[in-house]
């Protein structure tokens, strides 16, 4: 009897036949470039943000830069257009009805589905990684990164502590994609999931710069994006990753838990 | 122990709030039927085809196929295959991706079977087109591909011809009593009486969410009886007799197109015809007539007697 492992190759596939699916990659992989260009070509750099300084003494400084821009929209968009769309896209096309008189169970649909969202995410995040690196290192080279303790960090060991903290990034990542599959599972358009899951990822970006609301701040998604910036203290600072990992959990799991009872509950008819 | 029927359907009710989408209908499909399940628009139908492959859940009753409960999961699907509505696909797949997609979530070797299948409903020089590019039938006839790749003792098509040209509604015709010429029981969900006449020995008509006629097709036309149409010399004085006659019932026509009557048996006719001869209204015409299945959809859906189409014709004068 086919499973999860089935229908979740089989959701990949219909991944790569979708044109959305390479808009996302396309943007997580040309947003690196046109950042690195630019900088090449202006001669400043980004001192606002943390490692913004250095973009122009290492490349390992560049992911780390782009980590912190792609939090407020890019990122999670990016998460959305798959996520937002896995679900509903079925709603879309009428397919739904079609997959589900197959024999393969409801569950291990939804399974298969949400694991291609979040190895899509994944892969976004991965892509810019990789692509700002090696776009990173061609413009600034291979050198030391100095942490936000100020010590200087070897080129090899930032490199790992880079590849950490994009681990580190897919927390809140992840957690966005279980809500785009929530939305995708009950607004059944796409549109509005997409929207819905950008909405509520600036709408606690909001919340966390209202004056009056700080002490929510640490529990907030849109905080857990700066977790990673642990990793990048001398000695390494567990405590804001640890928190991203419950926090996040917190956030996801209910979300992809109601998806889930909606989607193996829902009735099939026509939209 | 005697074999669970392909499909039993008991006291199945659906509600969506205040409306009642099916309203606790039976239904026994046995195996080797070419089931109709008639009715028209929003009667209920395609709700019910849901229930039975476990896409919406009854708010009460039951279904079983084969034995087994759809609700329950897919294994009770073994053996079933179909569609409702028109058949959907992945319109930026091509035909033979989406049969591999589905032959995938099929196992037990559907892969293997997916070049035959095409050649079947005769669409494997267009298999490698995306479906966004197909017509509705050629939709349709994919539908039927991906239900054949299950290798199904049981089918349901609800609607198979809708959307399809004269040439395309012949096609399914024949891939469809080919099927059945095979083995396989099919549930035919449709609104062409035409279609269901040609094709199926049992039917059931639902009206309003209920059933109103379940059997045999033959036994459904028997019931109706047979009416006849009668002119004469004399319409007005025939009509006189005729409502005078034992073993002669329901007699009417409007004036100028005859006289309309039943008749208990043919003996009360024959006795019918002599009393005309001798009442001066001399017989130009007599017709028994056969109540069409749209005839008797009518009845039953409607409640309002149609016209019936001559079977043979017997006229003469006397």
């Amino acid at each position: 009897m086919p499973g999860v492992l089935t229908a979740y190759r089989w959701e990949l596939r219909k991944l790569r036949a979708q044109k959305r699916t390479y808009l996302g990659l396309g943007a997580a992989a040309l947003v690196p470039i046109i950042f690195v260009v630019a900088l090449a070509a202006g001669g400043g750099r980004p001192n606002d943000v943390a490692f913004g300084h250095y973009v122009h003494d290492t490349g390992l400084a560049v992911p780390l830069v782009l980590l912190l821009f792609g939090s407020i929209w890019l990122f999670p968009l990016i998460t959305a257009l798959v996520a937002g769309d896995i679900v509903a896209s079925e709603d879309r096309n009428s397919t739904l009805k079609m997959i589900l008189t197959r024999s393969v169970d409801r569950q291990q649909i939804f399974a298969a589905k949400t694991l291609a969202a979040i190895s899509y995410a994944v892969l976004a995040i991965a892509i810019t990684g990789a692509v700002a690196l090696g776009a990173g290192i061609l413009a600034s080279g291979f050198n030391p990164i100095t942490s936000l303790s100020g010590t200087e960090v070897s080129a090899s060991r930032g490199l790992l502590l880079v590849g950490a903290s994009l681990l580190v990034y897919l927390l809140p990542i992840l957690a966005i994609a279980c809500i785009g599959v929530l939305f995708s599972t009950v607004f059944r358009n796409s549109g509005a999931a997409i929207v819905g899951t950008l909405m509520f990822s600036l709408l606690l970006q909001l919340v966390g710069i209202l004056p009056g609301l700080g002490g929510l701040g640490p529990y907030l998604l849109s905080t857990q994006f700066n977790a990673w910036q642990g990793l990048l203290r001398t000695p390494i600072d567990w405590a804001p990753i640890a928190r991203s990992a419950w926090v996040c959990a917190v956030y996801a799991l209910p979300a992809i838990t109601v998806a889930a009872l909606v989607f193996l509950r829902r009735d099939v008819a026509e939209s | 122990m005697a074999q669970a029927p392909p499909i039993e359907v008991r006291s199945l009710v659906k509600r969506y709030g205040e409306i009642v989408a099916v309203d606790h209908v039976d239904l026994t499909v046995n195996e080797g039927d070419v089931f109709g399940y008639l009715g028209p628009n929003g009667a209920g139908k395609t709700t019910s085809l849901r229930m039975m492959l476990g896409l919406i859940r009854p708010t009460a009753g039951s279904v079983r196929l084969f034995g087994r409960d759809p609700q329950l999961g897919v294994a009770a699907l073994e053996g079933v295959a179909g569609f409702v509505e028109a058949p959907s696909f992945y319109p930026y797949l091509s035909g033979r991706l989406n049969l591999e997609l589905l032959a995938a979530l099929d196992g037990g070797g559907a892969e293997d079977r997916i070049d035959e299948v095409l050649e079947v409903v005769q669409l494997r020089d267009r298999a490698g087109d995306k479906v966004k590019g197909y017509s509705h039938g050629m939709r349709q006839r994919l539908g039927i591909a991906s239900a054949l790749l299950r290798k199904p003792r049981l089918l349901l098509l609800d609607e198979p011809a809708t959307g399809l040209d004269p040439g395309g509604m012949r096609d399914m015709r024949n891939l469809i009593r080919d099927l059945s010429g095979h083995g396989i029981t099919v549930l035919l969900s449709s609104h062409l009486m035409n279609e269901v006449e040609e094709l199926c020995n049992r039917v059931a008509i639902i009206r309003d969410g209920s059933v109103a006629y379940e059997g045999e097709l033959a036994e459904l036309r028997a019931r109706a009886g047979v009416s006849y149409r009668l002119r004469t010399t004399d319409d007005d004085r025939a009509r006189g007799v005729a409502a005078a006659q034992s073993g002669i019932e329901d007699v009417g026509g409007a004036n100028g197109e005859g006289v309309s009557f039943t008749a208990r048996d043919e003996e009360a006719v024959a006795a019918l015809s002599l009393a005309l001869a001798e009442s001066s209204a001399l017989i130009l015409e007599l017709t028994p007539q056969q109540a069409t299945l749209e005839d008797l959809f009518f009845q039953l859906t409607e409640g309002t007697p149609a016209p019936a189409e001559p079977v043979a014709v017997a006229e003469g004068s006397t």
